[in-house]
């Protein structure tokens, strides 16, 4: 693996801070089960989940770290959201960007009562934050959309979206699972009623962390019930955060690592994290923009998340991605990406895309390294 | 034979709550410890807080000015 060049980070980041590493190792030999029992092992558990949520409030602007609450990724935080504030009866609005994580909640939904309206992407994956207000309807309850679309990185304009929603008293609610640690996110700022995270990606810590962040006074229907280690005998699930959210063991070995993680961002600062991954888009982007044969996709402008993604001539996505695997070592995405809306818009349903994605790193060697292959290909 | 000391128990009805106790007493240097609630006491989480009785005062006013949602006071042999 030393020699691989790795800009697949939308999908993770292979590349993790070495204290996240380190923080798995040592909670793997010494903690126990959060919130059950009050040992040694027990509390340093307790201890490690709280801090978590404590830095991962002051991170997102949360103002209460018990609304904090633990998943296994992005896409279990935007279900328990998503089916825990919405039912028959209500309509809700989305966008086109969606990965699928938020469509076929929502599809599913739909099937059992829930309207659904989509603000429409153009052919550069851009949407008409105005058109928001056009689809409010007298039962609109959510506006549920993404920060960055996992398939061109265009951003969606949360500050102005979160203010349609409070004007017209929405829920708002966020996938950031391309832009948690790299993007700004300000929940008070922005409005932002829950905001779904993974811990994977732009976050840099172990897969199988996530969670959502809950403004307070927004009442969330449990998505799974169980074991909490408290109010044992009440037969219902308990009704305050976390607990309400989080049956079962939460996986504190993953939160270890996230937490490490969250502290080489606040380390680094999330400004200095996109600011140098923007420096990464734009070499790569304009390295490639002008091969003979090679097609970017999406709104080139900044800020957006550090992802780029093309198609060389009309060649396979995946064959193309394959090559640059096998004769360059260099790790990439085809095909399609988990966002149909996305591709039907952009016109690449039959063909995919390469996704190039960027993280805090990536080198300017490695970008130039794929500029190049980019370059080999194509001729 | 378990020995039992004259305790203050401060409960909390959520995890987190003890938690967020335990964080802001320890870094103000104030005593006690987490302990798993004893069975005379019931409280929603399994968590309390361990104390001297005479600190009760000094305790809950911590919490209180903290922000800390804390659940009921007890003085007990445990």
């Amino acid at each position: 693996m030393e020699n691989l060049i790795y800009l697949d980070n939308a999908a993770t980041t292979l590349k993790k801070p070495p204290a996240v590493v380190q923080a798995v190792a040592s909670a793997l030999s010494c903690v126990g089960n959060a919130a059950r029992g009050g040992h040694a092992g027990a509390l340093a558990a307790a201890r490690t989940v709280y801090d978590a949520r404590v830095k991962l409030a002051e991170l997102f602007h949360c103002p209460r770290p018990d609304h904090v609450v633990f998943t296994s990724n992005a896409t279990e935080a935007l279900n328990i959201a998503l089916f825990g504030l919405l039912g028959p009866g209500d309509h809700v609005i989305s966008t086109d960007l969606e990965h699928n994580s938020v469509l076929r909640p929502l599809y599913a939904l739909e099937e059992a009562g829930t309207a659904l309206s989509f603000v429409p992407a153009d052919r550069l994956g851009r949407i008409d934050c105005s058109r928001f207000e056009d689809l409010i309807r007298p039962n609109t309850r959510a506006i549920v959309c993404t920060h960055a679309s996992n398939l061109t990185g265009n951003p969606v304009d949360l500050a102005r979206v979160g203010r349609i929603a409070r004007d017209h008293g929405l829920f708002f609610i966020v996938d950031a699972a391309q832009s948690a640690g790299a993007m700004p996110i300000d929940m008070e700022e922005m409005h932002i009623d829950v905001l779904c995270f993974t811990g994977h990606k732009g976050l840099m810590g172990p897969q199988g962390t996530g969670g959502l962040c809950i403004r307070e006074g927004v009442e969330i229907r449990p998505f799974k019930r169980g074991g909490s280690g408290v109010h044992s005998y009440d037969p219902h699930q308990p009704a305050q955060y976390p607990t309400r959210l989080e049956a079962g063991t939460l996986n504190c070995h993953g939160i270890a690592g996230l937490s490490a993680a969250l502290d080489c961002i606040k380390a680094v600062g999330v400004e200095a994290i996109a600011a140098h991954e923007e420096r990464l888009t734009r070499r790569f982007y304009e390295g490639v923009r002008q091969i003979d044969g090679v097609r970017v996709y999406g709104d080139l402008t900044f800020p957006r998340a550090a992802i780029v993604a093309l198609n060389i001539r009309d060649y396979d996505s995946s064959a193309v991605s394959d090559a640059l695997s096998e004769n360059w070592g260099i790790a990439t995405r085809p095909g399609a990406h988990c966002a149909p809306r996305m591709h039907r818009a952009l016109g690449t349903e039959e063909q995919g895309a390469v996704r190039f994605s960027f993280s805090l790193f990536t080198t300017e060697e490695e970008v130039d390294a794929a500029i190049l292959a980019v370059k080999t290909l194509a001729e | 034979m378990l020995k039992k000391t004259l305790s203050l128990i401060i409960t909390f009805d959520a995890t987190a709550q003890a938690m967020a106790a335990e964080k802001l007493l320890l870094a103000r240097g104030l005593p006690g410890r987490l302990i798993p609630v004893p069975r005379e006491i019931t409280a929603g989480c399994g968590l309390a807080w361990k104390a001297p009785p005479e600190a009760r005062a000094e305790l809950e006013q911590a919490l209180d000015n903290g922000g800390v949602i804390r659940g009921d006071s007890h003085i007990l042999e445990v």
